[in-house]
C-alpha cells in the first residue's frame, strides 16, 4: 500500500497526488512512468510521474479523470493509499545538450514534460516550453513551465486563456520566425503528438514522443503496448515510453489505443451511476488489507525473525 | 516383463496381479460443462482409486521414474507409502525433492517425465505417478496437517530471490529452512510468476499457488512485490545498499515473440503471454466483477497459434470465454506438438479445432485497424532441422483465409533484458540469457545465482523448480564458505 500524503485539484478533472513510494523515489528520472493498480478487482494502468523526492521518499503524480480507473483515483483524498504501485518503468528521456529544445505538451501531457524539460535546462539547453490546452481550466503548473523553461507559451484552442491557437501554430510560428531547434519533445494527445512529428520531423529536427500505449505489466512480459516504428515492432514500456517521431505509425497507435473503447465507456457509466458506493467500496477493501497486513507483521513477528536490518518498503509484506 | 529384482514392499499383491490391475481414470468435469466454466477439469483421485493405482507399481530395483524426474523425486518409495496408506508420509516423502507437488502433480508432462520412465508403461498404460502425486498433495492439504519443515537457527545471511514463479519459490523454501533470511521480490501485484499469470484456473486453481505462498511465508520468508529488479532497483543495489549476501535471479522466460507477419499491430491479434495475463492475473474471464478489459469473444471465431502449453492454454481459455470456434493452428504436425498429452486431449474433448500443418502468412483488418482473419499457408514437412524435428515448408497455391476476430499469437518468448542491461557485468549468451553453472547456478558475477527459464529459455515449471533448488544448495555452500572461485 502506497499512502497518499497530499491530493489537490490543479486544473478542470486534473488531479495531483502526492505519494510515499521510496523505492521509486529514489530511482525515478524524467521521462519514465509507473503503474498503478487500486482495488483488488482493479485494472493495471500506466501513469505518468511529475517529480519525486528521493529524501521524503514521496512520487507526484499528474492524473486526468478519463476512464473508470482515473475516476476512482479523483476521489482519493490525503490518507487514503494506492493498493499497487510499480516503478519507475521504461527509459528515461535522454538528456544531452541539444541547443534550443522545444517542449510541447498538451494539457496533463505537462506533467510528464516537466522533469524533462528541467533536466534539459540543467544540461545547458535553451528551453521553449509550448503548453496547450482545450481551455482555461484544463491549463496547468504554469508557474513550473515558466520555471523550469527560458521561453514559455500557453495556447488553448478557444483563447479563454494565453494565446488562441494550438500548439502547432506556435511551433509553425516560431519556426517561421527563422528559429532553431536542435530537439522537440511532444507529450500529449496522438493527434497533437503526430502534427508536430509532421512539422518537425521532415526537417531534420530530432523529435521525441511520448506514447501512452495501453500496457499490462509494464515489464515486457505482455506485448500489448507494441507499437510500429516504420517495420519494427517495439514494446512501449521497456522500449520506450519515448521513440522517435518520424518512425511511430500515429494511426495504429491510435487504432490500438482505443481497442477497449467500448468497454471502457460502459465501466465509466457505471461508475460515474455508483460512484459514492464505488468510493466507499474502495476505502472499505483498503482498510481491510491495511488490517490484513497488520495481522500478518504481528503473526510474522512471532516467528521470531531476526531483527529488520534491510530497508523496507511500505508495500512490504 | 515385471522386474525379476523387485524389492520387497508393502504391496502384498503378486506381480502378475498387480499387472492385472487397469489405470484409474482421473475423473474430469464433464467437457460440456467445462468448455463454459473455468473450474479446473481434473477432480482428483479418491483414496481408494489412488491406493489401487498406487498398487500397481512394480516397486523396479532400478526405477526409471526416478530417473526421468528432473529433480529426483524418490517415486517408488512415494507410490509404495501411497500403496500402504501413508498418504502424509507420501506427501513428506515427495517434499523432500518436490517443494510443489500440488503444482507439478498438475503441470508436469508427466509422460515424457516419470510415467515415460515407468517400466508397467512398456506394455500397458503408466502408473498414474503425476496423479498420484497430486492426490497426495491435495490430501495433505485438505487434512491441514501440513508440516512445515523445521527451520535452521539464523545464520545472520541474507538472499535476495528475484521472482517468485517456481524457481524463486523453491529456492525461497529451502534457503529459508538453511537458516537464511530470504526476501522474495516480485514485479507483478500477486505472487506466483507464471502460476498466477500464465497457467489458467482450470489447470492450475490459484487457490493452490496461495497455499504454497502462505506456507512459505509462515516458515519466515519475506515478499515484496511492485519490485521490478533492474529498474525499481538495481542487482548491485540489493547486495551493496540493502546488504543482500547473494542474489538469485529466477526472472523467468520474458518477452513475447511475435510471427513478424503483416497485420501483427490489428486490433485483437495477441500475444498469448497478454492474453492469458488480462485473464488470468487480471481475472478478466470474471467481466462484470473486474476491471480489466480483453476482447469479446463471446461468438467469434479465434485462431492461437503455437502447439506448445502456453498456446494450449490459450485456446482452451478462448472457448471458455464463448468463442464460436477456437482452433489452434500449428506449422507441423501433432507428433511434434510439444504440449503436454493430457491437455492435448481435453483441449480435443472441449471442441477445439485442430489445424495441423498451417501457417499464418498475414493477418488481415478493415479499414478501423480490427482483425478479420488470418491468410494461412498449408505446410509440409520436409527435412530435419537443427532441433532433430522435420522443418515444415509451405505447400505452393495452399494460400487460404481463414476467418478469425481474435488472433493469439503463443510461439515462444525472447529474453527479457532487464536485469542484464542494469548489470553489465553479468555474463549473457548470444540470445541473452543468463549463463550460469549448471550445477551452482553461479553467474559470472560474485555473489549472484540464476536458474530456471532466464538461464534455459522457455522451459517447464519442475525444470524451474529444480534449478531453484540447486540454485539453494549452490547460495548456501557460497555463503558457508565465502568463496566464490
Amino acid at each position: 500500500m502506497y499512502r497518499i500524503m497530499e491530493a489537490r485539484d490543479v486544473g478542470y478533472r486534473i488531479r495531483q497526488y502526492t505519494i510515499e513510494a521510496p523505492r521509486i523515489a529514489r530511482k525515478q528520472r524524467p521521462g519514465q512512468f509507473v503503474i498503478v493498480r487500486l482495488r483488488e478487482q482493479g485494472e493495471r494502468i500506466p501513469l505518468t510521474i511529475k517529480s519525486a523526492d528521493p529524501a521524503a521518499g514521496t512520487v507526484t503524480l499528474a492524473v486526468q479523470a478519463v476512464g473508470k480507473t482515473t475516476s476512482l483515483l479523483s476521489c482519493l483524498e490525503a490518507g487514503d493509499a494506492i493498493l499497487d504501485m510499480v516503478g519507475p518503468l521504461g527509459h528515461p528521456s535522454e538528456i544531452r545538450k541539444y541547443g534550443t529544445a522545444a517542449i510541447i505538451a498538451g494539457s496533463v501531457g505537462t506533467a510528464m514534460a516537466l522533469p524533462t524539460a528541467r533536466a534539459l535546462k540543467d544540461a545547458g539547453n535553451r528551453v521553449i516550453f509550448i503548453e496547450g490546452a482545450r481551455s482555461k481550466q484544463m491549463v496547468v503548473f504554469e508557474d513550473e513551465v515558466r520555471a523550469a523553461s527560458d521561453e514559455a507559451y500557453i495556447l488553448t484552442d478557444d483563447g479563454s486563456y494565453g494565446e488562441r491557437g494550438l500548439v502547432t501554430k506556435k511551433l509553425n510560428d516560431l519556426l517561421g520566425a527563422g528559429g532553431r531547434l536542435d530537439y522537440v519533445l511532444a507529450v500529449g494527445p496522438v493527434p497533437m503528438m503526430r502534427a508536430v512529428a509532421q512539422i518537425t520531423a521532415p526537417l531534420g529536427i530530432k523529435t521525441m514522443v511520448s506514447l501512452n500505449a495501453i500496457m499490462v505489466d509494464g515489464t515486457g512480459m505482455c506485448g500489448g503496448c507494441r507499437v510500429l516504428l516504420g517495420r519494427e515492432s517495439k514494446f512501449a514500456c521497456v522500449d520506450g515510453p519515448e521513440f522517435d517521431a518520424a518512425l511511430v505509425n500515429f494511426d495504429v497507435l491510435m487504432h490500438r489505443n482505443a481497442m477497449y473503447r467500448n468497454q471502457e465507456c460502459q465501466s465509466l457509466r457505471h461508475f460515474e451511476e455508483h460512484k459514492a458506493e464505488e468510493v466507499a467500496k474502495l476505502r472499505a477493501e483498503l482498510a481491510a488489507r491495511e488490517q490484513e497486513v497488520a495481522w500478518l507483521r504481528a503473526e510474522l513477528a512471532g516467528f521470531d525473525i531476526e531483527e529488520e536490518k534491510h530497508y523496507v518498503g511500505p508495500a512490504s509484506i | 516383463m515385471p522386474d525379476p529384482n523387485a524389492l520387497p514392499t508393502a504391496n502384498s499383491l503378486p506381480l502378475r496381479e498387480r499387472m492385472k490391475i487397469a489405470r484409474m481414470a482421473m475423473p474430469e468435469l464433464d467437457a460440456e460443462v467445462r468448455a463454459h466454466c473455468f473450474q479446473e477439469v481434473n477432480l482428483g483421485l479418491n483414496s481408494a482409486d489412488a491406493t489401487r493405482e498406487a498398487a500397481r507399481c512394480l516397486a523396479c530395483a532400478k526405477p526409471g521414474c526416478v530417473d526421468h524426474c528432473p529433480v529426483g523425486v524418490k517415486v517408488r518409495e512415494v507410490v509404495e507409502l501411497v500403496c500402504a496408506g501413508d498418504f502424509l508420509g507420501a506427501a513428506a516423502k515427495m517434499r523432500e525433492d518436490n517443494a510443489l507437488p500440488a503444482i507439478t502433480g498438475r503441470v508436469c508432462p508427466q509422460e515424457t517425465q516419470c510415467e515415460g520412465g515407468c517400466v508397467v508403461g512398456r506394455k500397458g498404460k503408466p502408473v498414474a505417478i503425476g496423479n498420484l502425486e497430486r492426490f497426495i498433495a491435495d490430501y495433505e492439504r485438505a487434512s491441514s496437517k501440513m508440516g512445515l519443515p523445521a527451520v535452521a537457527p539464523a545464520t545472520g545471511k541474507s538472499v535476495a530471490i528475484v521472482g517468485s514463479g517456481p524457481a524463486g519459490l523453491s529456492a525461497a523454501g529451502d534457503l529459508k529452512q538453511k537458516g537464511h533470511r530470504v526476501r522474495v521480490f516480485e514485479a507483478l501485484h500477486e505472487l506466483g510468476g507464471v502460476l498466477v499469470y500464465g497457467i489458467p484456473e482450470f489447470r492450475l486453481p490459484k487457490s493452490i499457488v496461495r497455499q504454497e505462498v502462505d506456507n512459505l511465508r509462515r516458515m519466515g520468508v519475506e515478499f515484496e512485490t511492485n519490485v521490478v529488479v533492474g529498474k525499481s532497483v538495481t542487482l548491485d543495489e540489493l547486495m551493496r545498499v540493502e546488504g543482500y549476501d547473494a542474489v538469485f535471479v529466477a526472472t523467468g522466460a520474458g518477452l513475447p515473440q511475435f510471427l513478424g507477419i503483416p497485420g501483427e499491430h490489428l486490433n485483437g491479434v495477441y500475444s498469448a503471454n497478454e492474453f492469458l495475463t488480462r485473464v488470468n492475473l487480471m481475472r478478466a474471464y470474471k467481466a462484470d466483477e473486474y476491471d480489466e478489459p480483453i476482447y469479446d469473444c463471446r461468438g467469434r471465431h479465434v485462431i492461437v497459434v503455437g502447439g506448445g502449453n502456453t498456446a494450449m492454454d490459450a485456446v482452451r481459455t478462448a472457448r471458455r470465454l464463448g468463442a464460436r470456434t477456437a482452433t489452434l493452428i500449428y506449422r507441423r504436425s501433432a507428433a511434434e506438438m510439444p504440449a503436454r498429452a493430457e491437455e492435448v486431449k481435453h483441449a480435443r474433448e472441449e471442441g477445439i479445432v485442430f489445424r495441423m500443418l498451417t501457417d499464418p502468412a498475414e493477418f488481415l483488418g478493415d479499414e478501423n485497424g480490427w482483425l478479420t482473419g488470418a491468410r494461412c499457408m498449408r505446410m509440409e514437412l520436409g527435412e530435419a532441422d537443427a532441433s532433430g524435428r522435420r522443418r515444415p515448408v509451405p505447400v505452393r497455391g495452399s494460400e487460404h483465409v481463414l476467418p478469425a476476430s481474435v488472433a493469439i499469437v503463443g510461439v515462444g518468448t525472447h529474453a527479457n533484458p532487464l536485469i542484464q542491461s542494469s548489470t553489465p557485468d553479468l555474463k549473457t549468451n548470444a540470445r541473452n540469457y543468463i549463463v550460469a553453472d549448471a550445477e551452482t547456478m553461479r553467474t559470472s558475477k560474485r555473489g549472484v545465482f540464476a536458474g530456471g527459464d532466464i538461464v534455459t529459455g522457455a522451459a517447464t515449471v519442475i525444470l524451474a523448480m529444480g534449478a531453484g533448488r540447486k540454485a539453494a544448495k549452490g547460495i548456501d555452500s557460497y555463503l558457508k564458505s565465502g568463496a566464490w572461485e
